[in-house]
């Protein structure tokens, strides 16, 4: 693994590690992600994933070792408000919208802007947070959902929204988890589609099952098992790795 | 040369009778005129050994004695008049009564304890030693030293021995190896009477006076240790009804997560079980009701375990994954089951018996240990091991513990979720009867009982850590430890007052107890 | 929801501006004539609509579900109560100019430092929306802030409320022990016991009722209710949204807090009476149960449950007294199981109702060991 320019350094998380009740869930594991990105990262279950989107995003404090964000941003000393702050958007593996808002609720609620009570109270709509909702419903293909309230959509519809969720919040790096779990083929595609418009402009982190989606994004790799880094590289290099294949398919 | 000895004793013994014989007569003292004249009459009585000397004492001090002008003495009972001397019936020519002044009385109450000291029955004795302790009078002196000398009982002869300091360092003319040794005795005592006389010893010998002191810090710290050996048993004690109350929600609350606020009506449901096992064994066994809370224990955990069973498939079972629709429910079931006994058994309160076995209490060097908590202290005990074993050891544990850490895959291995939640919810009620049992020895047997416990309980669980039936045990003692020891300080209200408040501040500092579950498993 | 409230609104200042009129304008003779207990009832029904009210914008908008929300009732009450209290003058039984009846009697010397102020009617005033506001604020910035929430909150709301009923007991706090504070004898300058004067108080009870719906109805209507009703649903999801969750419930539970100590200081004037047993845990629990059967989440809902339950109590406590808890506690059951969106739910289907299971999956209806977040 070489060391990167840590100028160019979005994500630096270096030696950490989580152990709940003697269990190692991550294990002095190290991942840089550069600006502008895409990074996918697999492993089986347990290896560790959710538990490291939990350390980025504040939600689980490290036992030790180092977790950056851009240059000079200690994340470990942060909470989920203010990581969120920061830039960092979360998109759950399980589709957590707001149900009983419409679709245009949610993400008026999650575009970038004042958080403090004392704004809210008093916030009327702008002009100019109609049309940044209008392009993120035409992105997501939801513009004809706009009036129907989240709970009512379908699974796939939801992940979607919790996708332009994300981008409404104006995020520099997405951490983006199981994006196409239970989606058709055809959303399947589309998905990646938008994924890949997205890193145009931000970072992104894809934790994914689906080995087919990982290698319709076609970018580099992290296997993750065991809470380390088992392998990183091109989807076809850590296809290839002998360790890589006795994790996934078992001696 | 022993055999000189023996005779030259023999010789001695012989020459002592008539001596003895020809002693002054001990009764003539009470026809003096004057009250000294009296009060060495009642001394030369009590110190001569004279099987009359108790009675006439005793008539003395209750103004029966009278004396004639011929020097006969004589007793006034309610049917005539005795001989003093020989205790015969007689008739005195005119009698006039021995007149009684402060010192007469004090006297005749000294010589009492004197005389008492040497009664055939220990009990007696250890009481007129016990009573020289309190007079300290010097005049018992001699008295008490023939008393140990013959004093079989070792628990009486100590306190003879203790009587005899007391009186060593009222005396005026003991030496002062003699006080210090005294000293010495009444600090091994080491209760408040002898702190009491070591306490007032500022006018002895330098060197006495310091071992007295020194004396009464010791005691002072021992008895500071007693007093805190006492609050913990109270504190205990409190803890232990603290722990029944809340050893069933640790089930019901702790493991299954359901709010029951009709918890406290098991409770109740308990002791009201316990009423009327006792109504009927008083009615039909009166021989059985030393029994009664024996048999009341299995009833009450039926009785309680039922209901429960009957909550949870009529109501609970369509409420879950909604904690606070079940709390108002069972907040409402609650208001019923208070309102149906109160219809059953009158607002009042019903009176339970305690069995003769259970009353009473026992003294434990400075501990006064009451038996009916003692008894609610081991019955806690017993209840939670019991409970603990349940879940350890038998197949409903086990199936219970597996379908709390992962519902759909017991579900997978074949056990029958609904079943497992009604029999779990069932057990948590059962152990809140078993409490009610307990609780109807020491509360006020009423349709609101339970509604006393509820927010304690409560509190308990989640101060302990959800889910862990130490942690509930280790926060019911504390919990009851610190209240009785903030009692003192604060009173009985305050004292609660801040208990609560530290319960809420601890809370808000650690919401997961005292010893909280941990891993994926809570994170998720 | 905007008719609802409209109608509510309309509803509420007519017809006790028609009660007003009935009982001042018409000869007791008259069949149409409402006796004055009727106002005075009318009144103290307002006022637990405006308790249900406050415990409705915490519950059925943030999902705190406070057991102790009587709490703020009792010290808005206590703090009117007391001014009341120093009111009544030289015309206490003992005479004394300055020292309330009961101090007299516990033979206190001089006034606690914390009674003074409160014969100015705007301290008291004031007061009696501070201290319960302030007591909100601590509670819930230590609460909200270590994230207790769901059962864990109400219980540590009922152990609140609870302490206060233990100390408000308590003859050597100064707030007259068990009896309360009580013989008042007049409010701003009007003779509480004259017929004007409890009219006057029943409109002014409605018309406060009336503004508080307004600002409930305003704050879950704007932006700032729309992130606290996401905070009630999925509030980790709001925390990754770069919300603070706890600022939020915060807010709104010290709103909720003032709001029910207004309630409180109506309810002593009409009631004549402030005592510890407001304190009792059970009576905060009651105000929910009238917030359930009105529809939690509605607002309007709640003041139609705490009208009508109390009105069901006032009918079965004198006409089948030993019914009465029956009733309670059945009502409580039947709600949940059978009417969760209570008697709004039977206008209207959803709308912005929580959402049914907010707390585990559908598919998984099932004991869960107390979950924090998704």
């Amino acid at each position: 693994m070489n060391k990167p320019n840590r100028a160019d350094t979005l994500l630096y998380l270096d030696n950490v590690s989580v152990s709940f009740d003697g269990f190692k869930a991550l294990n002095a594991l190290s991942l840089f992600v550069q600006k502008g990105e895409m990074r996918a990262v697999i492993g089986p279950n347990g290896a560790g994933k959710t538990t490291m989107m939990d350390v980025i995003t504040g939600k689980t404090r490290p036992d030790e070792g180092v977790v950056m964000f851009g240059t000079d941003t200690d994340l470990t000393k942060l909470d989920e408000p203010a990581i969120a702050s920061l830039g960092i958007g979360r998109k759950f593996q399980k589709p957590t919208v707001f149900e009983p808002h419409t679709v245009w609720d949610n993400l008026l609620l999650a575009l970038a802007g004042d958080r403090r009570p004392r704004f809210t109270l008093w916030a009327r709509e702008t002009s100019e947070e109609e049309d940044r909702i209008a392009a993120i419903l035409e992105t997501t293909r939801l513009t004809d959902h706009r009036h129907r309230r989240a709970g009512d959509l379908s699974h796939g519809q939801k992940q979607w929204l919790e996708i332009g969720m994300l981008l409404a919040q104006e995020p520099q790096l997405l951490l983006v988890d199981e994006p196409v779990a239970g989606m058709t083929d055809a959303e399947t595609a589309q998905t990646a589609e938008l994924l890949r418009d997205i890193n145009r402009t931000r970072s992104v982190v894809v934790v994914e099952h689906d080995m087919d989606f990982v290698r319709a994004l076609d970018v580099r790799v992290t296997v993750l098992h065991e809470g380390s880094v088992l392998s990183e590289g091109t989807i076809d290099h850590v296809s290839a790795d002998p360790r890589v294949v006795e994790v996934y398919l078992g001696r | 040369m022993r055999i000189l000895r023996s005779l030259l004793l023999l010789a001695a013994l012989l020459a002592a009778l008539p001596v003895r014989a020809q002693a002054p007569d001990p009764f003539a003292g009470f026809a003096a005129t004057g009250f000294d004249g009296i009060r060495r009459a009642i001394e030369d009585l009590a110190g001569s050994g004279n099987k009359q000397a108790e009675a006439t004492i005793a008539a003395l001090q209750a103004g029966r004695l009278a004396t004639t002008a011929d020097g006969g003495v004589f007793i006034k009972t309610d049917d005539g008049w005795r001989d003093a001397r020989t205790g015969a019936a007689a008739t005195p020519d005119n009698p006039r009564p021995v007149r009684l002044n402060n010192a007469v009385r004090a006297a005749a109450a000294a010589a009492m304890g004197n005389l008492t000291l040497f009664s055939a029955d220990a009990g007696t004795r250890l009481r007129a030693a016990e009573a020289v302790l309190k007079s300290r009078d010097p005049a018992a002196l001699p008295a008490l030293t023939r008393a140990i000398a013959q004093e079989k009982d070792s628990s009486v002869r100590a306190a003879m021995d203790q009587a005899r300091a007391a009186a060593v360092l009222a005396a005026p003319d003991t030496s002062e190896a003699e006080r210090i040794v005294a000293v010495g005795i009444l600090r091994g005592r080491g209760d408040l009477d002898a702190r009491s006389i070591l306490a007032s010893l500022g006018t002895q010998p330098p060197a006495v006076a310091e071992a007295a002191a020194t004396a009464v810090t010791a005691i002072d710290r021992q008895q500071q240790l007693w007093a805190l050996g006492q609050g913990v048993f109270y504190g205990l004690s409190l803890g232990s009804v603290l722990l029944l109350a809340a050893a069933g929600l640790a089930i019901t609350f702790g493991v299954m997560g359901v709010i029951n606020m009709a918890h406290g009506e098991m409770v109740m449901l308990g002791a009201y079980t316990t009423f009327v096992v006792q109504e009927v064994i008083r009615a039909h066994a009166p021989g059985l009701f030393g029994a009664s809370l024996i048999i009341a224990v299995p009833l009450a955990f039926l009785v309680s375990g039922l209901v429960g069973i009957a909550i949870e498939r009529g109501m609970i079972r369509f409420l879950y994954g909604r904690p606070l629709e079940t709390l108002l429910a069972t907040w409402g079931l609650s208001l019923v089951l208070q309102q149906g006994v109160r219809t059953i058994f009158g607002p009042t309160n019903r009176e339970v018996g305690t069995p003769a076995w259970m009353s009473g209490a026992v003294q434990w060097g400075g501990l006064t240990i009451t038996i009916n908590r003692l008894v609610i202290i081991v019955f806690a005990a017993l209840v939670i091991l019991a409970l603990m074993a349940a879940l350890r050891f038998t197949s409903l544990g086990l199936q219970m513990r597996a379908v709390t850490q992962n519902r759909r895959m017991a579900a997978a291995m074949g056990i029958r979720t609904p079943w497992i939640d009604a029999m779990t919810f069932g057990l948590g009620s059962g152990v809140a009867g078993m409490a009610g049992v307990a609780l109807s020895q020491i509360d006020n047997v009423s349709p609101n009982l339970g509604q006393g416990y509820i927010i304690d309980s409560f509190l308990v669980v989640v101060f302990g850590g959800v889910g862990n039936l130490w942690g509930t045990v280790v926060s019911a003692l504390t919990l009851g430890i610190v209240n009785k020891f903030l009692e003192p300080l604060a009173g009985a209200v305050l004292g609660k007052i801040v208990v609560l408040v530290l319960l809420i501040l601890f809370i808000q500092r650690k919401p997961r107890g005292m010893f909280p579950l941990k891993g994926r498993a809570v994170e998720a | 929801m905007r008719h609802a409230t409209l109608i509510c609104v309309v509803c509420l200042l007519g017809l006790t501006a028609l009660l007003a009129c009935l009982n001042l304008f018409t000869p007791a003779s008259s069949p149409v004539h409402v006796p004055i207990y009727i106002v005075s009832l009318a009144g103290k029904y307002l006022c637990f609509a405006i308790l249900a009210l406050s415990v409705d914008l915490i519950w059925g908008f943030a999902g705190i579900l406070s057991l102790g929300h009587a709490a703020f009732f009792g010290l808005g009450g206590y703090a009117m109560g007391m001014y009341l209290m120093r009111q009544i003058g030289p015309r206490g039984m003992y005479g004394n100019p300055i020292l309330p009846d009961f101090m007299v009697f516990l033979n206190w010397k001089e006034l606690p430092w914390y009674w003074h102020g409160f014969d100015n009617p705007v301290f008291a005033v004031v007061m009696a929306l501070a201290v319960p506001g302030v007591l909100a604020l601590v509670f819930g910035w230590l609460a909200f802030r270590s994230r207790v929430s769901g059962v864990y909150l109400s219980i540590m709301t009922q152990a609140l409320t609870y302490a206060l009923a233990l100390a408000f007991n308590r003859n050597d706090m100064g707030f007259g022990g068990y009896n309360g504070l009580t013989d008042f004898k007049e409010m701003f300058g009007f003779p509480l016991q004259a017929d004007a004067t409890r009219v006057g108080l029943l409109l002014a009870t409605a018309i406060i009722l009336a503004l508080q719906l307004l600002v409930a109805r305003y704050v879950v209507a704007s932006r700032f209710g729309k992130v606290l009703i996401a905070v009630r649903d999925t509030e980790s999801r709001t925390r990754f949204l770069g919300y603070r969750p706890e600022y939020y419930k915060l807010f709104v539970f010290v709103l909720s807090a003032i709001m029910a100590g207004i309630g409180g200081a109506l309810y002593v004037p009409q009631v004549g009476i402030i005592n510890p047993s407001e304190f009792a845990p059970a009576n905060s629990i009651e105000a929910v149960i009238w917030v359930a059967v009105g529809g939690r989440g509605t607002l309007v809902g709640a003041i139609l449950g705490a009208v009508l339950v109390n009105a069901g109590k006032t009918y079965f406590t004198s006409a089948l007294p030993e019914l009465w808890l029956f009733a309670l506690g059945l009502l409580f059951i039947l709600v949940t199981l059978l009417l969760p969106a209570g008697i709004m739910g039977l206008f209207r289907r959803r709308a912005a109702a929580p959402a049914e299971a907010d707390e585990a999956g559908a598919d998984e209806a099932a004991p869960q060991l107390t979950k924090q977040d998704a």
